[in-house]
């Protein structure tokens, strides 16, 4: 049914229809409109047999899933930020013990200094944590990838995150189809567990292990996010069967073909990078897009049959791994082993800081010549840096940088939510 | 007939009752051929550990308690450690461990996911349990715990207390007593071992909560620990159980006197052993024949840089005022004794 609604909204329609059992919901801007959302329909009996804990803390969030996931219960919650990181060791915890919980991350940017608006910071710095995590596009593939991710989750017993892009999807009113009932229940078997705390088949889990069996463990967990890679791509397909539309998958290409330059992002982003592209075409340019919607497992070979025919890729990335560059882009170089082609990294809208067409049409245009940096700030003020630097050289007590740089900029004060 | 004679316990001159001297019905669990043993033999505990034996009587007790229809949490630290060296576990019961800070939390899921299951009548009615040391409890579990006591979750807590993190190698953790060494109150400068005035007594929290149940119990007296679990697990709610463990390795005592240890911190009046119902003390075991601090002290390596030649006189003092308040405070000593 098509309908016009929040992005929060429609996740938090789309777990309902997943059947969850256990939500375990502690707040977290821009999270906290989807757990509101599920919370109404289980006091209001709308979404029956689930239970829904108010828990103090994420990291008690995602204890919560674990216990309840390991009792056999399909589990759900959602955090952004700080949440994330405060609940990180958890977060380890579900995907060593293979617990398949869905999780949303609305991405939002990491402090300090203190920020709520988008980037990729939050969930881009779990990526070695075993947990599989897609992206989403639009606020339509952010309800498709949560019925998925359940699939997906239960099939190979892992973890999976759901990164929508905070604010720009989850509080966007954007026109939806909402699958039936019938649908996903058509999609999504009941869960059956692979490992249960049974009291009819009592099971030890989580016991310690030493060196003689650890990294056979671990790489299981490897094993089974390669299984995923064949996964991800069957269950797209499955979905379009009941649902008839495509949604999710490893990557996805836009006017690649013959494309000289292409730009890899992930996220909501890729609307306006493909708006720009679409431009650029219409003005000769042989540029073409390709999406990353699964981060993890990183599709190496996907990426680099992507990229085949192209001179050079720009990776757009809100993300930034400090002292290196990019994190996507460290990720994109290593599918792109020996294939020689020019890659340039760039960081962009880090802490929501808006990314216009303009900026990108320049950008890109730059990379066709073959004149950007390595890497590459986005729309950085380098004024407001450079007085910063010149500020510390001068003077030892230069106060909190943030602050100070505010000041420089005259902004008006920051929002605080 | 003549007057029904009352029975008098002479055997071992510590109140304690044998079991042949019971009515069936009212002997321990332990005593029963038919226990559990959840918590099995052939765990790599040390010799004495109290932690062991309070598990063992523990677990069993609520397992007979619940018709056997138990999962248990457990938190990081010497009894998830000594009981499951993999692919070896000592437990014959659903068993999870998952952090050192999360177990209360952890019990919540599971509890959740039960009634869940049950609602949709997919299982039996199972009960849990969530169990860590003082330092997984009073410290780093210490927000998850709360959390679940607030919410009134259908959770028995057990922490077995030993006063330390015995499993790192013996540091100081909120449960660590007064002057006692530690790895990280060394015995040494002008305060000598664990400081006065900081640390925390978790029942009483537990207590400020209002959950339906809090008590508190030591391995000197297992029937009353069974007791308590027993009657722990007819309750629903949050319910709590604060156990003294000792622990010859971290307390420096020899192993045949870990039951000796708990018999003297209760009889000395260090450690208040108590019930309470919603926030209310309902009852409190006595002390039938009061001792002075010393005698609880003296025995344990922990505790040694308060004696010897020159006995730090202040320091007993003030840890015998610590006892004299709980005794006070929960009403321990018995009639026939003051
Ligand atoms: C987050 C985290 N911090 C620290 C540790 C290290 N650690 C493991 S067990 C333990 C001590 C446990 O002490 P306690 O809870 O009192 O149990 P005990 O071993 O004394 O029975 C510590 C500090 C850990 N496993 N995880
Ligand atoms: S160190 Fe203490 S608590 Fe740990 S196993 Fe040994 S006696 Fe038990
Ligand atoms: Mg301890």
């Amino acid at each position: 049914m098509l309908k016009q609604c929040e992005g929060s909204h429609a996740v938090a329609e789309a777990v309902a229809l997943c059947r969850p059992e256990v939500i375990c919901a502690y707040p977290i801007s821009p999270q906290t409109h989807i757990v509101e959302g599920i919370g109404e329909m289980v006091k209001g009996g709308e979404l029956k047999d689930c239970e829904f804990i108010n828990v103090e803390s994420e990291f008690a969030a995602m204890s919560v899933a674990i216990g309840s996931s390991a009792t056999g219960a399909r589990t759900y919650t959602a955090t952004a930020s700080q949440g994330l990181l405060y609940m990180v060791e958890a977060v380890y915890n579900a995907s060593g013990l293979g617990l398949p919980i869905v999780m949303t991350v609305a991405n939002r940017a990491i402090g300090a200094p203190i920020n709520i608006w988008n980037d990729h910071s939050d969930s881009l710095s779990q990526r070695d944590c075993g947990w599989i995590q897609l992206f989403a596009e639009t606020n339509q593939e952010a309800l498709d990838l949560h019925i998925q991710a359940f699939k997906l989750a239960e099939e190979i017993s892992l973890p999976v995150m759901v990164c929508m892009d905070g604010f720009i999807l989850t509080h966007a009113y954007e026109r939806v189809d909402m699958p039936t009932q019938e649908q996903v229940d058509a999609f999504l078997p009941p869960y059956e567990p692979r490992q249960v705390l049974d009291v009819n088949e009592p099971v030890s889990i989580g016991a310690m292990v030493g060196p003689e069996a650890f990294m056979e463990v671990r790489y299981l967990a490897h094993a089974k996010q390669m299984q995923a890679l064949e996964l991800i791509p069957q269950l797209a397909q499955e979905f379009k069967t009941v649902f008839g539309r495509d949604s999710g998958g490893l990557i996805r290409t836009y006017r690649t073909e013959d494309a000289e330059t292409i730009v890899i992002a992930m996220g909501s982003v890729l609307g306006t990078i493909k708006d720009t592209v679409d431009e650029m075409r219409e003005a000769g340019h042989k540029i073409g897009v390709l999406g990353i919607t699964s981060f993890r497992p990183f599709p190496l070979v996907e990426v680099a049959a992507a990229l085949k025919h192209c001179k050079r890729f720009v990776v757009l990335e809100k993300s930034l791994a400090v002292g290196i560059g990019g994190i996507v882009a460290t990720n994109v170089r290593m599918a792109v082993t020996g294939m020689g082609l020019k890659g340039y990294t760039v960081v962009a809208g880090l802490g929501g800081r808006a990314i216009t067409m303009k900026s990108l049409t320049g950008l890109f245009e730059k990379a066709g010549r073959d004149e950007l940096d390595l890497v590459t700030f986005l729309d950085l003020d380098w004024k407001v840096v450079n007085k910063q630097l010149e500020r510390e050289r001068e003077k030892r007590r230069t106060g909190p940088a943030a602050e100070a740089m505010l000041r420089d900029i005259g902004a008006v004060a920051a929002r605080n939510y | 007939m003549s007057a029904l004679q009352t029975v008098k316990f002479y055997q071992t001159g510590t109140f304690t009752v044998g079991n042949r001297l019971l009515a069936p019905e009212e002997r321990s669990v332990q005593a029963n051929m038919q226990r559990t043993n959840s918590l099995n033999s052939g765990h790599r505990a040390c010799q004495g550990c109290g932690e062991a034996l309070g598990a063992r009587y523990a677990i069993d007790a609520a397992m007979n308690a619940t018709n056997r229809q138990l999962i248990a949490a457990n938190a990081t630290g010497c009894l998830e450690v000594f009981s499951t060296p993999y692919p070896e576990t000592s437990w014959q019961i659903p068993w999870i461990h998952s952090l050192f800070g999360n177990t209360a939390a952890v019990a919540t899921g599971i509890a959740a996911a039960i009634k869940v299951k049950q609602q949709k009548g997919q299982g039996q009615d199972v009960r849990v349990v969530a169990q860590g040391g003082d330092g997984g409890t009073t410290d780093i579990g210490f927000g998850c715990l709360s959390g679940m006591f607030e919410r009134n979750d259908d959770v028995l807590y057990i922490c077995y207390d030993n006063g330390g993190y015995m499993n790192t190698g013996v540091q100081r953790s909120s449960a660590t007593p007064s002057a006692a060494r530690t790895a990280t109150t060394m015995p040494i400068g002008p305060e000598p071992g664990n400081p006065f005035g900081q640390g925390k007594f978790v029942p009483a929290i537990a207590m400020a909560h209002e959950i339906p149940y809090v008590a508190t119990a030591t391995v000197a007296d297992l029937r009353d620990l069974e007791n308590k679990v027993t009657h722990a697990m007819s309750i629903r709610g949050a319910r709590y159980i604060h156990i003294l463990v000792p622990c010859p390795l971290g307390w420096g005592t020899a192993s045949h006197d870990t039951i000796r240890m708990a018999r003297l911190a209760k009889e000395t009046g260090i450690f208040p052993v108590f019930e309470a119902e919603y926030g209310e003390v309902k009852s409190a075991l006595a002390i039938r024949r009061p001792l002075p601090v010393e005698d609880y002290l003296k025995p344990q390596k922990r505790f040694a840089h308060l004696f010897g030649k020159n006995p730090a006189v202040d320091t007993i003092a003030r840890i015998q005022a610590q006892a004299d308040k709980n005794i006070r405070r929960y009403g321990l000593l018995a009639k026939e004794a003051s």
